[in-house]
């Protein structure tokens, strides 16, 4: 009477049709950024150590980790706004579609129309609605009124919030709440019409309303753009990347797809961060 | 970090929880077998009235999960824990009806004595050591044993073919009985279902463990 059937079930794992569409989503999706072996320093204190990280293309990465464990310093290698920063020095490759950025040839001029950036405070000119989305075309050239006028409601409309500026474009942008002039910012990124966008905690000043407002929009915004979010807020990052990376010490603990990171992540330390036992 | 030993504190309480409702839950099965065997009518109305308890303790579970989830975001181990424990609470208040059901047998039969052969108690005692072990599982979070429930319920599955197939045979020499045996059949059902139960519990302590989901009752 004692079968075996369930001694041969013992194995029998169910593959769910959620794990199914991870393994074949990291197989197809193309790469923006390719990093390799990336370090860091400033004067000596080496900042990233051997990163090695993908980006893929309209999919949202998301970057986590404890303050100080580099995550913002490789998102602004990203675009090489490290370089502002005195006595810094790199080694190793990071290749925009292709190219290392990291090259002296590289212009960064090019780099910067195909990578926009929005920080964790919004940071609006002090113009006017519609002069902060012109302002990059016209530094681009463009001159044409109607082009003009047509970019900043494409910007606006793509950045979902048009409709609450288009009355008021004239006026000056500081008069937004923070969370409209957050989703300004986006919208001046969008201008240029880059490739990717970097973000650096943008939703940190915000409040709950206008943090999901942002959420919602990156969830738009990556049908057309390759997104880069560092985030505090690990429920953010569950809530709205495809890919997350943990960054610990300067050094890349984890990268995986998301639902694998905060369901069943490989690395004891990955674990320990995001179920908030330090960090 | 205080607020981290808290939730600890908290998710450990959960557990407990399940652990005591397990403990229950066993007993429940002691006692509605015994008062089928002593043709014990109060004792089976006790059962019964027991096990309006065990459904509260049940829900209790839930809550305090519901609670856990919603007020700390817990995510991989730490959620995986309180999932587990929503859905063993389940299988448990399911295996506590079954011996509802069995004292209910006992109240239907109502107190005539009859002789019950053995094989019933034989069930009941392996029900009893899988819930031992289902219970170390969980606490210990020990794969092996959670495997080992899969074979202890094929022997249950056994066992019951065997008593259905003794009490048919009863049914043909014994055509008066028929009621009673019946009831007896039935009772026998109801142990077979702590086992598939229980074999539920040890999937749900791999996936705890593993993150990966199994079927032991394949």
């Amino acid at each position: 009477m004692h079968s075996v059937i369930s001694v041969k079930a013992l194995n029998k794992k169910i593959v769910t049709s959620s794990e199914k569409s991870q393994q074949e989503s990291l197989i197809e999706n193309p790469i923006v950024f390719e990093t390799d072996d990336l370090n860091l320093w400033y004067s000596d204190t080496q900042a990233l150590k051997n990163i090695q990280l993908p980006i893929y293309e309209k999919n949202v990465t998301a970057i986590i980790g404890p303050s100080g464990c580099g995550k913002s310093t490789y998102l602004k290698t990203l675009n090489r706004m490290v370089e502002l920063v005195p006595g810094v020095q790199t080694s190793g490759t990071i290749k925009y579609r292709g190219k290392n950025i990291l090259d002296k040839s590289f212009k960064v001029e090019e780099l910067r129309t195909q990578v926009g950036m929005v920080f964790q405070k919004p940071n609006p000119f002090p113009k006017s609605i519609y002069d902060n989305i012109a302002y990059g075309p016209k530094i681009h050239g463009i001159r044409n009124k109607k082009i003009l006028d047509e970019i900043v409601e494409q910007s606006l409309r793509g950045a979902y919030i048009w409709d609450e500026v288009k009355d008021r474009l004239k006026q000056n942008a500081y008069g937004l709440s923070g969370g409209q002039q957050q989703r300004l910012c986006i919208a001046r990124c969008l201008a240029i019409e880059p490739d990717v966008i970097l973000m650096d905690e943008p939703t940190s000043a915000l409040d709950p309303k206008s943090t999901l407002k942002v959420e919602e929009l990156i969830q738009e915004l990556k049908k057309e753009y390759s997104i880069v979010i560092v985030t505090h807020n690990m429920q953010q990052a569950a809530r709205i990347s495809d890919y997350t990376a943990f960054m610990l010490n300067g050094e890349l603990v984890e990268f995986t797809d998301t639902n694998t990171l905060f369901s069943m992540p490989k690395d004891k330390r990955t674990e320990d961060y995001i179920t908030g036992r330090f960090g | 970090m205080v607020v981290r030993g808290q939730f600890e504190l908290e998710l450990n309480g959960v557990k407990k929880q399940v652990v005591e409702l397990a403990g229950r839950a066993k007993q429940q099965l002691v006692d509605s077998v015994q008062s089928l065997y002593d043709a014990d009518v109060e004792m089976a109305a006790r059962v019964i009235e027991t096990d309006k308890k065990l459904d509260e303790m049940d829900l209790s579970i839930n809550e305090s999960a519901i609670l856990l989830i919603a007020r700390q975001q817990p995510v991989a181990s730490d959620l995986r824990k309180l999932i587990v424990a929503i859905r063993i609470s389940t299988d448990l208040e399911r295996m506590a009806d079954n011996a509802k059901n069995i004292a209910r047998s006992a109240i239907h039969i109502g107190g005539k004595q009859f002789g019950i052969d053995q094989s019933l108690a034989d069930m009941c005692d392996v029900a009893l050591r899988m819930i031992d072990l289902a219970i170390e599982a969980y606490e210990k979070e020990d794969i092996k044993s959670a495997k080992k429930l899969a074979e202890l319920d094929d022997i249950i599955d056994g066992m019951y073919a065997n008593v259905l197939q003794g009490l048919l045979e009863e049914t043909a020499t014994n055509a008066e009985s028929i009621q009673l045996i019946m009831q007896i059949a039935f009772s026998a059902r109801y142990i077979e279902r702590f086992g598939d139960h229980l074999t539920n519990i040890a999937e749900n302590v791999m996936y705890l463990v593993k993150g990966e989901t199994f079927d032991l009752n394949g």
